[in-house]
Order: structure tokens, then sequence, then C-alpha cells
């Protein structure tokens, strides 16, 4: 027996001195709070007393080969995701080896063609977003400037999967790595191919089992300007419901424009969506199972109130416009000052399509294709035209003046019966004074004010948030914020009392690991990650969140 | 036969590197579109600084913003080379090079827009900073940034820029 213990372990003895046996390394993330009843705010308690969200990655490499796991829990899940995310489990596992070119993934993985218009798959941890495939993929780079990747898969849905099997293929292209060598002007060229087989089971409809889409794109760069653009085209892809028959197929198209030198940056772009709303299964709706990716084109707001009314693009149909200039006035110039001074001016814009997205059914009086660029006279979704200032004074006080003007259409972006749009206001004022090298006293003041003349819809009246912030380098944070609604009559006719939304929030951070604890209200809202948006319900209570990695 | 197993596992275990993590081989676009991959970082043994931000985070453009005052005197006192990886999806990609002209950067940037960089390196937020020696191990890591932040950052560049000296006689 001893024996037979040696033998064993002597082989891994002898070549583990000088074998590189490989790296493991793991994340780990946990959300925890507490449910407090407080009818000041409509916030329930919940049965559990407190929720729990909490995934851990581990991953082992070694040479060429990569594995590893996602361990989800949701005891149960927190109160502003979807009670699908249910229990435990592993939902996301993989291995992959990539070698001479050649890049083989079998299990789960996340991958994304050009811009996303046809085919994204990504997380968005937050938000409750996690679209991951799992099946087989393979990316090819057979020379320099060339480069393949195609996969079959299928969708993760919470802990199961979509009905759909999604096949994709993409082909990338850098002209002057294949012919043009020495030109001055970069030009690269991509097509992407993704379809969907999904069986058709309504009774009623003969419905396409395969719809695939397909995009092409190209960015150039010359000297200081760079261009982007991608179109896309969808066949017909109705949404299964037996009252709902639309056999018109989508198109999306993309395009902007740079030009930009030390201390100035400018951009402008447009997009057209037309009943481009592409999923794992056509009868998906909200954020389940999402295959295209239609980037937003607005300005993502950073501050609390200035990102109060955010806009989400419209998958069905819209037309939108964006410009964007940054430019720094130079060190000891006039405006500059000592150390310079930066102001950035943003203006976007997004209507509906002429007379709504195409449409194709066996009533011809209901068949309709839009116009293709229609501004003038469309339903507005969202204007918002924004300023902001930055400028440091002296080695102890740095400020930002942020301001923005905004028209939001909270009938179509959050599916509201108000008759009317929302047009606010936002200024945000934020200080930063450091009281010593590691020691920093931060101040943010924020108004939203919202018109009260009878073309808009008051919303919820006026806001104001005062939030105050002290750090010491490297470890710890303290912040007080308290956001106050100054009461207000809604639509209906109902008076709301003022209400203040307190909140502490205090945290630890040593390389790595980071520690936050919290306690008050959250304001029930809108809150978006890149362009994608979730609702969050109002709640009291205290909140614990924990993030690790080594 | 269980035992023999346990054995076995603290073993091998043992054997699998804990501490120095290598950089992952991962492809990244660049500012202008083009692909490129982690492999090609290189600063000719002195330290690398990586550094995830995105155009949307306060925090993040103020470590790039306080850093590049000083960054001139870094690069001549330890030879770092600071390495900014946007995980701006393809709403503010475009937006990133305008953005790193505008404030006058001097970083190498790439983008990272499907977060396959930040996945593998196990960042779940911005800003995440890492530090890389002569071997592009990862020695020392960062999560947040408050003002000050780069002090400890610097000494942590310092430190190594003093060991690779040391190695060198």
């Amino acid at each position: 027996m001893r024996l037979s213990y040696l033998l064993i372990i002597i082989p891994f003895i002898s070549f583990g001195q000088e074998q590189d046996w490989g790296e493991v390394h793991a994340d780990f993330n946990l959300n925890a709070q507490t449910y407090t009843e407080d009818p000041s705010i409509n916030a329930a308690k919940v049965d559990e007393f407190f929720l729990m969200n909490s995934y851990s990655n581990i991953r082992f490499t070694k040479g060429y080969f990569t594995a590893g796991i996602r361990y989800e829990s949701y005891l149960n899940a927190l109160q502003d995701f979807d009670s699908r995310h249910n229990g435990n489990g592993i939902p996301f596992r993989f291995a992959q080896y990539t070698i001479d070119g050649l890049d083989v993934t079998v299990g789960n993985f996340y991958e994304q063609f050009g811009n996303g218009l046809i085919f994204r798959s990504y997380e968005e941890k937050d938000l409750g977003i996690d679209n991951s495939m799992d099946g087989v993929r393979l990316k090819y780079r057979p020379i320099q400037g060339l480069a393949l990747k195609g996969f079959v898969a299928k969708q993760r849905l919470f802990f199961e999967y979509g009905p759909g099997i999604i096949r994709g293929i993409d082909l990338e292209l850098n002209m002057n790595d294949l012919l043009f060598k020495n030109w001055n002007t970069s030009i690269i060229h991509g097509f992407s191919f993704a379809s969907r087989f999904q069986e058709d089971l309504n009774p009623v409809y003969n419905l396409p089992e395969n719809v695939g889409a397909f995009s092409f794109r190209t960015t150039i760069n010359k000297g200081k300007f760079s261009f982007n653009s991608e179109v896309a085209h969808k066949i017909n892809d109705p949404k299964g419901g037996i009252s709902y028959n639309n056999y018109a197929s989508g198109s999306a198209s993309m395009m902007n424009l740079t030009y930009s030198e030390r201390g100035l940056g400018i951009i402008i772009e447009a997009h057209r969506v037309d009943n481009f709303d592409f999923r794992s299964d056509r009868s998906a709706n909200g954020k389940e199972l999402t295959l295209s990716f239609i980037p937003t084109i607005t300005k993502q707001h950073a501050y609390t109130l200035s990102a109060f009314y955010p806009f989400a693009t419209q998958p069905m149909g819209e037309f939108g416009v964006q410009g964007e200039v940054n430019y720094t006035f130079k060190k000891k110039s006039t405006i500059g000052g000592k150390y310079g001074t930066q102001i950035s001016l943003n203006y976007s814009r997004v209507n509906a399509l002429n007379g709504g997205h195409s449409v194709l059914t066996t009533e011809p009086s209901q068949t309709h294709t839009p116009m293709l660029i229609s501004f003038i006279g469309e339903e507005l979704y969202f204007r918002d035209f924004n300023f902001g200032f930055k400028k440091k004074i002296n080695r102890k006080f740095k400020i930002l003046w942020n301001y923005v003007d905004l028209i939001y259409n909270k009938d179509v972006i959050q599916g509201k019966n108000y008759g009317k749009n929302i047009h606010a206001r936002i200024a945000v004022l934020d200080i930063n004074y450091k009281i010593k090298p590691k020691h920093t006293l931060r101040t943010e003041i924020q108004y939203l004010s919202t018109d009260k003349s009878d073309e808009y819809d008051v919303d919820q009246g006026d806001w104001a948030m005062a939030m105050l912030e002290y750090t010491v380098s490297p470890h710890w944070f303290l912040a007080i914020a308290d956001q106050y609604n100054f009461g207000y009559t809604d639509h209906e006719g109902i008076q709301h009392e003022p209400l203040h939304y307190f909140n502490i929030n205090c945290g630890y951070t040593k390389a790595a690991n980071r520690f936050a604890i919290g306690y008050g209200k959250k304001r029930e809202g809108v809150f978006c990650v890149g362009g994608i948006c979730k609702n969050v319900p109002s709640s009291n209570g205290f909140t614990l969140s924990i993030t690790s990695s080594f | 036969m269980k035992r023999i197993l346990i054995l076995i596992l603290i073993f091998v275990t043992a054997q699998i590197s804990f501490a120095q993590r290598s950089l992952p081989k991962i492809d990244l676009k660049t500012m202008d579109n083009t692909t490129t991959s982690t492999a090609t970082f290189n600063n000719d043994g002195n330290p690398i600084v990586i550094s995830f931000w995105a155009t949307w985070c306060k925090p993040c453009v103020k470590e790039l913003n306080t850093i590049a005052e000083e960054y001139e005197d870094w690069v001549d006192e330890t030879g770092v080379k600071i390495i900014a990886i946007s995980i701006d999806d393809t709403r503010n990609m475009s937006k990133v090079k305008p953005k790193v002209n505008a404030e006058m950067w001097e970083y190498e940037i790439y983008c990272d827009p499907n977060r396959d960089f930040a996945r593998a390196m196990g960042v779940s937020s911005v800003p995440h900073t890492f530090l890389l020696n002569a071997n592009k191990e990862i020695v020392w890591q960062h999560k947040g940034y408050v003002d000050g932040d780069e002090i400890e950052l610097y000494e942590k560049i310092e430190e190594l820029a003093h060991q690779n000296i040391y190695e060198q006689y």
C-alpha cells in the first residue's frame, strides 16, 4: 500500500519541479440588500428579509489552453432582477485553445460581429443581462489581414436556453494588410451573416423557420479623420403572435465621422432603424434573448439627475442624429488659465420613422414602407442638448459644471400613456477639494426641473440632490447623499408630498478587494448602463457589496 | 484510495502558480478599428500599467487625467508605459479617439468593446488598474480610483523599476 502511494506520487514530483502547471484565477462578486417596508415611498418588504445575487468566475490557463466556469447564485434574486434568476447553477463553462491563428471554443462564449447590429452576445451584470451563447465557435486568421469567425449555438435564457439555434459567420478584411500596404489611408471591410432556426408551431400563420440577417461594414481612416459605417438587413421575421402578423423585412444602418487633433475632438453620427428586433425566439421581448444590438445614439450621462431620463434605442423604428465637440483651451491662454480648461458640447435627436416602421401583411391597406430620411414633423422620441465645463483652479480645487436640456417621450420610451412629452433642464456642479495629498472632499450639487407649461407633462416635478464624499487614498470612502423631490401633482391629479431619499455609503478597498455597505432609500426609476435600461423599484434598507479577484 | 487522491490533488494544486499571473492573450481593437493582440504589449522590460476605463466613467477619466499631469516625469524616472483599455461598447467606441485627443493623453489606447480582455483579467467594474513587471506578469492591481491613488501606484512602479536595475547588475 505504501509503495503504491509512492509510485503514484513520484512521477508528479519528478516533473513537478520543472513543468509549468498552468495558472488558476478567480473573481468574486456579491450584492445583498435588506428590504424594509416604507409606505412613504411605496417600498415593500420581502419575506426573505434579505436578498442576494452572487457569482464567481474561475479560469484555468496553461499554454494555448484555457477553461473556465462561472457559478451563479440567486438566493433569492434582488428585487430589481427578474425572478427567473432563481437558485444556483453553473450557466457558463467553456474550454478553448488557440494555436497558429486558429481559436476553438466549445461551451459558452460571448461574441460580437462588427458594431453588433445583427449579432452581439454580451453580459451586463448590473442590469441582469447575460445572453451568452452555448455551442461551438471557431476563429481563424490564415494570413495577416484576414479574419474569419463562425459559430453554431443556442442562447442562454436565465438557467435555460432560448428555443432558436443560431448560426453566424463573420469575415473581416484589412485592405492595407492584404493589398495596399503603403497607403496612408487605412480601409477595413467586414461582412457578417447570422441566422436563426426556430420551429413553426403557429396553427394559423405560416412562419419562416430560418430567419437570416446580414450586414456590411467599412472603416476608413485618413489623417485626422475616421469614418465608420455599417448597414444591415433582416428578412421577414413575424413576431409569431396570433393577432400580429407582419411579414416585412427589417433594416438598420449607422455611420459616424470623427475629426480629432491634440486638444480637439469632433464626432457627428446618424442612424436609422426599421423593424430590426432580432432575437433567439421570435416571441421574446424585454431584455431577453437579443441577438441584434443597436447602439443608442445619445450621450451617456454620468450624474444621477442628468441620467434621470435616459433614452434607449427603439429597435422597431427610429431615426437619430448626434454631434459632439470636446475642446481643451491650452494652458496659460486667457480662457485656459494655469492648468487649461475643457469644454464639451453635445446634441442628439431621435424621432419616429415616417408613418412608423415597415409593415407587410395580406391586407394591402395595412402595408407600409417608411421614407428613408425624415425628421421634420415626425413624432419626437428624445432630444438632448448639453454643455459641460471642466477646470482645475489650483492644486487643491477642481470644478466641473454640466447643463442638460432634454425632451423625453415617456409614452414611447417607457410605454406610458401621458399624451405629452417631458421637458427637463438639469444643472450639475461638482467640486473637488484636496485637503491633503491623500485626503479629498468632493461635493455634487444637482438640480432637475421639469417644464410646467401646458405643452409638457410635469412628470415627478422638480428634484434636487446634494452629495458629500470624503475619500482617503488608497483604502477608504464615505459618501452621504440626499435626493429631494419637491412634491408634484401627477397627470391623474393626485397630489404627492415632498420626499427625501437619504443615503449613506462607505467602503474599503485593498488592492483587488472591495467592500462597501450602504443604508438608505432608493428611488424608483430607470437605471441604465450602455443604453440598456431596467426599472428599479423603490426600496429602503441596507446594502452590502463585495468584489474580489486574484 | 481516497487518501491517495487527496494527496495527488494537494500536490497538483500546489504546483499551479497562484501568485504571479501572466497576461492573457486576447484580441483587441485599436482606435482605428484594426485588430491587434495583448501579445504585442511591450515596454522593453520596463514596467507596464494597464488601466481599464470608459468614456462615461467619471473616476476613470479623473484617474487618467491626474496621471497625465505627471506622466512625463513617471516615464523619465521609471520607464513605465501606460496602456489604457477602453471597455466602451459600440455606442461610445467611436468617441474614444476624439476623447483621447481632446484630453491630450499620451497613453497607448486600445478598445475592448465586448469586454473579452476585461473578462479574462477578472475586471467587473471600471476603473481597474494592473501593474506588470518585466516578464509581463501581473504583480499588483487595484479596483476603483479615489484622489491620491496615483501615489500608491507610483510607489509600486518605482519599486519595480528599482528591482529591474538591481537585476541588471
